[in-house]
């Protein structure tokens, strides 16, 4: 570690904390619109009964679509990247720009549809500094749980956040 | 969408139907509102200069997804996304051409699943690939 690094212990101390639950709310609009930004042709994504002719509970959320969570002006959800994600605070962290550095999702079998109410949790996996073009940086890497009614697991989404 | 393919059709090295995308400010927003990214890298331009970029830059999470797209397209009713990632090293903008790729790595039969591993990445015109990633699906057997 040198001199100047902006990484700290106090802000390393969060590793591995997992932030409060989210509720999530997998709408059948929103998934429409998320596959219709995409570009999405299968009308699993837009069509109900066409998606249960195909086996599936109900519409079917594209991939990289897990919903959004509540938002009320008491507890405003985040609406710059990723409102499924509520990882805990980082102590001292200032304010600082923000790249998106990739994004991983991973499922388990489970179809997530259209009515859905998931919880989702969210850890913070790794923070590291380096330093890059942009000078020194902070990589965050969290990962976000989701499960279903029955608290069964069914996606995974982690995150890279490139602060600079 | 292209029959359904199937884990005794596909080979080591071959490549899926290409995805070939290119966004309008109009897309950027209609993903905004609908991932809920209200980011304003992705729709104003003087704030987009503001924060050393060239101009308003296409989201992160939208490469991403239409790699979801690129699998699902080619995995048909009966495949199945497990794993799929990318990372953004290179920056696209609106207007202009991004192509969607994936190339067959790795082929196996493991807990009655046939899994086959992918890189799959969006490319520039020249071939400059700013968003490789890696994906691992399940495919239906035939027999």
């Amino acid at each position: 570690m040198t001199e100047d690094s902006i990484l700290t212990d106090e802000m390393r101390s969060v590793v591995g904390k997992e932030g409060e639950p989210q509720t999530i709310e997998v709408d059948r609009s929103a998934i429409r619109w998320f596959a219709r930004a995409v570009g999405h042709t299968d009308l699993i994504f837009y069509d109900e009964n066409y998606a249960k002719s195909k086996g599936h509970r109900g519409l079917v959320a594209p991939p990289g679509f897990l919903g959004h969570a509540i938002h009320t002006p008491q507890n405003p959800t985040n609406i710059v990247g990723n409102s499924i994600k509520r990882p805990p605070a980082i102590p001292g962290l200032g304010l600082m720009r923000l790249l998106n550095g990739g994004t991983e999702f991973e499922y388990y079998g489970e179809d997530i549809c259209g009515g859905d109410v998931l919880k989702s949790v969210t850890k913070i996996a790794d923070l590291r500094e380096r330093t890059g073009a942009l000078g020194k940086m902070l990589i965050l890497t969290t990962e976000a749980n989701l499960y279903n009614k029955e608290g069964k697991l069914v996606a995974t989404e982690r995150g890279t956040g490139i602060m600079y | 969408m292209a029959d359904q393919v199937y884990f005794e059709d596909v080979n080591v090295g071959d490549e899926i139907p290409k995805l070939v995308k290119n966004c309008t400010t109009q897309q950027l927003v209609m993903w905004a509102a609908g991932s809920g990214d209200m980011y304003q890298i992705h729709y104003d331009k003087d704030f987009a200069a503001g924060n050393g970029l060239p101009g308003v830059i296409v989201h992160g999470a939208l490469k991403n997804a239409f790699l979801g797209q690129l699998l699902h397209d080619w995995l048909g009713d009966k495949g199945q996304i497990k794993k799929y990632s990318c990372q953004y090293r290179g920056m696209d903008v609106p207007g202009q051409e991004m192509i969607c790729r994936g190339v067959i790595t790795e082929k196996s039969q493991e807990g009655g699943k046939n899994v086959v591993q992918l890189d799959i990445w969006t490319e520039k015109e020249g071939g400059e690939k700013t968003s490789p990633g890696k994906a691992t699906v399940y495919l239906p057997s035939r027999g």
